[in-house]
Formats: structure tokens, sequence, C-alpha cells
């Protein structure tokens, strides 16, 4: 009787405590295994040279030695910046835009709404295919469109110098996903701020300017940061449009493209390990610059009741 | 990062309209509607161009510029020989007839399908070809057997849907526990867990695949759907947001009643949450039905491969047949665009997503 009563006896902290970590264990077990143990042993395998066939040779540093000589790395690295320095600032941009329209009180706002996510659920290989057609300068029909305009289109993804434009107008047609949430945040702005400036006699053009656009800014930040981070990770729809190669002469080799080739083309596991730490490195620097800034930028509605 | 998150619908008042005066209202109403409407053309056609592709034959690809109504030059049967019909005006009068010659200077003899006898000459740029609409649905059909279509399509049900059980049964568990309980470090691993978010998959990737390879689960579906049972930040995150809005009084009554934590998350916590449950489950068919790179790096042999896959593998070995691939896209596309259409709410309401706000 006294022993089955023992059983329980952990204080009600504790016992709170231990079902606590029952219940997270799934993440925690998973979090070391796929997560915490897997970035040890990347680090590891980016000082040595290992071919998971073999054994992993210690190299010290040579794998980042080769990674400055390597041209291609830097190659691939200014591409992901061209990329990331004009896609990403347009996809927010437009897609905010689109946003704030979608948010007005017109006729059929729903559909509206409908064909603009529509293009967000279907991200992928089948999207990637439908775009080299578009772009095909012959029997797409982007060029005879532009033709009607009086404007001679390139060979876009077959012409090194517009294969990378190519892929930022075909990013841009997916932007819905970024509206879903900036529409999510400019519906969290509270009406009172907006009645408040109009009695203030804002013009329509000022309550956007002084009101919309700081209240709006964390959702900005939000997008900002997953969009740098998914940018710098781009690579199914430059897998399936150049079959992995990164053509028309590697104007389109991403990073993580390049990445990908070391590591299941040639099963340079260490190389592309080291890869994936400078990878680590920079996105991680963005990410705190970005919140860094934060503070001058973004607008906390929290913040000023605080004040 | 974010503090509420509030179920279903905003109430209307909550809209903001950019316009105070009645008469430009009206205007801007007009514009916005304008710039919408060109904006979705914009997005459509290539919906419209995917369609029409996938139901053409070889001729019709090789049209350019690409009608984007599958259209095909009507023909007529002359002494054995198909020849294109042409609306022409001949004799000041206007019929249907065949072009059977070409004739210097950009001329050509045409005849009269019912008196084949007779002959006119007449410039082939001054009349217009007769084109009907033609569909070919056997596309499909060929496509779909082409790149073992039902093989794959089990494959990718199987990672989906096996993806997704473990995902909402994890996720759960671990919102639950984040959400409802107080332990030392909690907190921090809270943290830690959200930050898990913005670290690039690919510093885990490489040794998670030798992983899989050393205990032979590459070339199997294994590695993309066990990691699913342990959880994942994205999830967490927006499920504990959720059930911190189910009131706590809840959790009490039943405890009261003698139910155990995990009695409380079966028959409390997961009925109330079931908006929030049914947001993640649909953000995890379209993750899995679309996800590429992982299926790609750890299937090999075709049996094995996922509708993605597939397609890609497809695209490389007939990229030629345009309305093959088409037709293959067409169907991969399909079921995402009517769970979307089934789940709008989802998507325009923001059941999940006003997690976000500040």
């Amino acid at each position: 009787m006294q022993t089955t009563r023992t059983h329980p006896r952990l204080s009600l902290s504790k016992r709170e405590a231990l079902w606590a970590y029952i219940f997270i264990s799934p993440w925690l077990i998973g979090f070391i295994i796929f997560t915490v143990g897997p970035m040890l042993a990347s680090l590891y395998f980016s000082f040595t040279d290992y071919d998971i066939v073999s054994s992993p040779r210690w190299v010290g540093l040579s794998n980042y030695i080769n990674l400055v000589h390597d041209q291609l790395f830097w190659h691939a690295l200014g591409i992901t910046f061209k990329f990331a320095l004009v896609a990403l600032p347009l996809n927010l941009v437009i897609s905010y835009l689109i946003a704030v329209l979608l948010n007005q009180n017109i006729a059929g706002r729903n559909l509206w709404r409908t064909v603009y996510f529509l293009p967000s659920v279907i991200a992928g290989v089948a999207v990637a295919l439908l775009w080299v057609r578009i772009f095909d300068p012959k029997f797409g029909i982007l060029n005879p469109f532009l033709e009607k305009l009086g404007i001679q289109g390139p060979g876009w993804l077959s012409d090194p110098h517009w294969a990378l434009s190519a892929l930022v107008i075909m990013s841009l047609w997916s932007v819905g996903g970024n509206i879903i949430l900036y529409l999510a945040g400019l519906q969290g702005v509270p009406t009172d701020l907006y009645d408040a400036a109009k009695v203030d006699g804002a013009t329509t053009w000022q309550r956007f300017w002084h009101v919309t656009l700081p209240m709006t800014t964390p959702v900005i930040f939000f997008n900002l940061v997953l969009g740098m981070i998914a940018t710098f990770q781009y690579f199914t729809e430059v897998y399936v449009i150049t079959n992995g190669t990164g053509n028309p002469a590697r104007s389109t080799l991403f990073y993580n493209l390049y990445l990908y080739q070391n590591a299941f083309r040639y099963f340079h596991m260490g190389y592309a390990s080291t890869m994936a730490w400078v990878l680590f490195i920079i996105v991680l620097g963005f990410t705190l610059l970005i919140f860094r800034s934060s503070d001058a930028w973004v607008f906390y509605e929290g913040q000023l009741r605080g004040r | 990062m974010a503090e509420t998150v509030k179920s279903s619908s905003h109430t209307k008042s909550t809209r903001y309209s950019l316009s105070g005066v009645r008469g430009q209202s009206y205007l801007l109403k007009g514009i916005t509607t304008i710039l919408l409407a060109a904006g979705a053309a914009v997005i459509m056609i290539p919906f419209l161009y995917l369609l029409s592709t996938s139901v053409k034959d070889r001729d019709q690809l090789r049209q350019s510029p690409p009608p984007l109504i599958p259209m095909a030059a009507a023909t007529v049967n002359i002494n054995g020989q198909s020849e294109p019909l042409y609306r022409v005006t001949a004799d000041g009068q206007q019929s249907e007839m065949a072009l059977v010659k070409n004739r210097p200077g950009g001329k050509g003899l045409f005849v009269d399908p019912n008196n084949p006898k007779q002959t006119y000459e007449l410039v082939i740029a001054e009349q217009t070809l007769v084109k009907h609409l033609e569909i070919h649905w056997e596309n499909y059909p060929q496509a779909l057997q082409k790149m073992n279509f039902n093989r794959l399509l089990v494959n990718t049900l199987l990672v989906t849907f096996l993806g997704m059980a473990g995902m909402l049964l994890s996720c759960s568990m671990v919102a639950y526990g984040f959400s409802r309980f107080r332990a030392p470090g909690l907190n921090v691993l809270f943290i830690l867990l959200l930050s898990t978010i913005m670290l690039p998959s690919q510093v885990r990737l490489l040794p998670t695949y030798v992983l899989f390879t050393k205990i032979g689960w590459v070339d199997t579906l294994l590695p993309l759907i066990v990691p699913q049972f342990f959880a994942n930040a994205y999830d967490v995150f927006l499920l504990r947001q959720f059930f911190m809005t189910i009131p706590l009084e809840l959790d009490d009554a039943a405890k009261i009643d003698g139910a155990s934590p995990f009695q409380t998350l079966m028959y409390v916590i997961i009925p109330q949450a079931r908006p929030a449950l049914v947001a993640v489950a649909v953000f995890h068919f379209l993750y899995a039905w679309n996800d590429f790179y992982e299926p790609l790096i750890y299937l090999h042999s075709p049996e094995h491969w996922t509708l993605a896959v597939g397609l890609q593998t497809f695209n490389a070995l007939y990229a030629v047949n345009t309305n093959f691939i088409m037709a293959a896209s067409v169907i991969l596309v399909l079921p995402p665009i009517i769970l979307y259409f089934l789940a709008q709410r989802i998507f325009t309401q923001g059941v999940v997503f006003t997690g976000v706000k500040g």
C-alpha cells in the first residue's frame, strides 16, 4: 500500500515538468537525431575528405581553402546573390501591393483572392515544366505577346544573359504565399487608427504611409526573413528546368544546385558539407543583420503601449 | 514573435477602405478592379496554356504562336488526299474551298469539295484558313501510362498521408507540451525549436543522408515518412498558438473528472483545435505532394519514385512530347487545386496565419 503511493510522490511541479518533457519528447528526440547530430557531423565532414563508401579522412582546412579558390563557388554565390537582390525585393513589393488591393472593399474580392493564391499551391516541378514552355521563343506564349507590343523577345532560358531574369519572372507568378500573410497583417490593423487619422484629416495616401505601412512592418519583416532563407536554398525550379546542370553556360548554377552536384553527383560529401556550413553562416549573418536592422523599421504595437 | 491566433473570420469593420469621399471612392474602386483584373489575367493565362497544350496533337504543337484554344486546320478529302479548307471569296461569292496546289506568287489552286473539277486560282494570303476545335483527350491516358502513373501515385500517397499522420500526432503532442506545462528549460527549448525554422536544411541534410544510407533506408520511402513522426517547428508553432487560445478551464474540468494529460489532449484539446489541425494537414499535403529535393536524393529506382520525381524524369526523357508532359503536369497540379478550392477558407481567411502578427 505504502509502496504504490511512493510513485506519485513527486512534487506537483516535478510531475508537471515530467509531463512537459514526455509531450515534447518526439521533437526533442528528432532534434537530436535530425538536427543537432547531423549539424555536428556535417561540421566534422567539412574538415574531411568523404565519399560515403570509405570512411572520412581528416584533411584539416583544405576544403575551406579549396572553396576560396573554387571559381564555380564564387560564380554560384554571385548568381544566388544577384537573384536574391532582384527577386526578393520585387516579390515583397509586388505581393504587398496586391495584398493592399485585395484588402479593398470591392466587388468579387473573394474571386480575386482565389485567383491570386492559386499558383502558390502548385509550386514545384509542374510549374517549372510549364514555364519552360511559356519561355520557349518559338512555341511559347511570352515572345509572341511581346512581339505584339513591338518587342523582340530574347531566348530566355536558352540565353545565358536572360535565363536568370526568366527565373525571376517565374518566381513572381507564385507570390500568393506572401500575399496571404500580408492580407492577414492588413486585416489586423485596428480600425480606430484609421478613424483617428480620418478625424485628423489625413489623405488616403497619408493613411497608407503613416498607418497601414508601419502597422504591417512585422509581416514584411517576417516575409523578408523567410524569403531570404528560401532564396538561398532555391533549387527545385532550376534543377527541373536545366536537368540539374545550371546551364546555359552555367548562368543558373545556384549555390544550392552546385552544392547538390558536389554531394550527390560527385559524392564529395566533405566539400559539400563545407559549402553547407558556409551557406549556413551566410544565412545566419543576413538573418542577424535583418534582425538588427528591425529596430529601425519594424514597428510593434506593443512597444507603443509600453512607452 | 506572435501573440494571438484568431480563429477564422475577422469582423467586417477591421477592413479598411483607401477612400473616404464618395466620388473618389468609386474612382479608386474602379482603378483597383482594373488592376486586379489585369493581374488575374496574367496569372490565369499560364493555366490556360497548360490546359490547352495538354490536349494538342503533334501538328497543333507546331503552331507558332500557339493558340490558347486548341484549334486545328479543317481538312477535306479531295481525290483521296486530305487538303486544308479555306473560306474563300471567288467570283464575288463566299464559300469554303480546299487548297489543292500552291502556285508561284503566293497563289494557290482552290477547288470546291462538292465540285472538284472546277479550279480557282486565288491569292492564298487573302483567304482564311478554316479552323475548328480539336481536343486530344487521349494524351492523358497515354502520358499517365508512359510515366507509370499508378505506381508513382501510390508512393506519393503513402509519403503524403503517412507523413501527415506522423506530423499531426507528433506536432499535437509537442504543441500541447509547450502550451500547457511549466518545466525548467522549456522556454529555452521553445526558442531553439523556433530557430530551426531559419536553419538552412543543407547543414543537416548530408549527414542525414549518410545515416539513412548506413541503415539501408536509401531508395525506400522511409526517409520521407519517418522524420515526420518527430515534429517540425513550423507546425508545432502554429498549433501551440492555437492551443493557447483554448480556455484552460476545459483542461481543469477534465482533470477534475480524472483525465490524464494524454486523455485531456485527446478528448479536450484536439476536438477544440480542429480548424488548426485541418489547416496544418492541408499545408502538409501541399508540401509533401510538391516536395522534390528529398524524394530526388532518396529515391533512386523508378518504382520508388514519387510523382514529382517521376514527372521531372519523364520530362528529361520525353521533353519533345510537350503535350504529354503538360497532360501529366495537369494531373499533378489537380489534387492541390481541388484541395485548395475545398479548403479555401483556410487560405483566404487566415485561420492560423494571424499567429504571425507581432
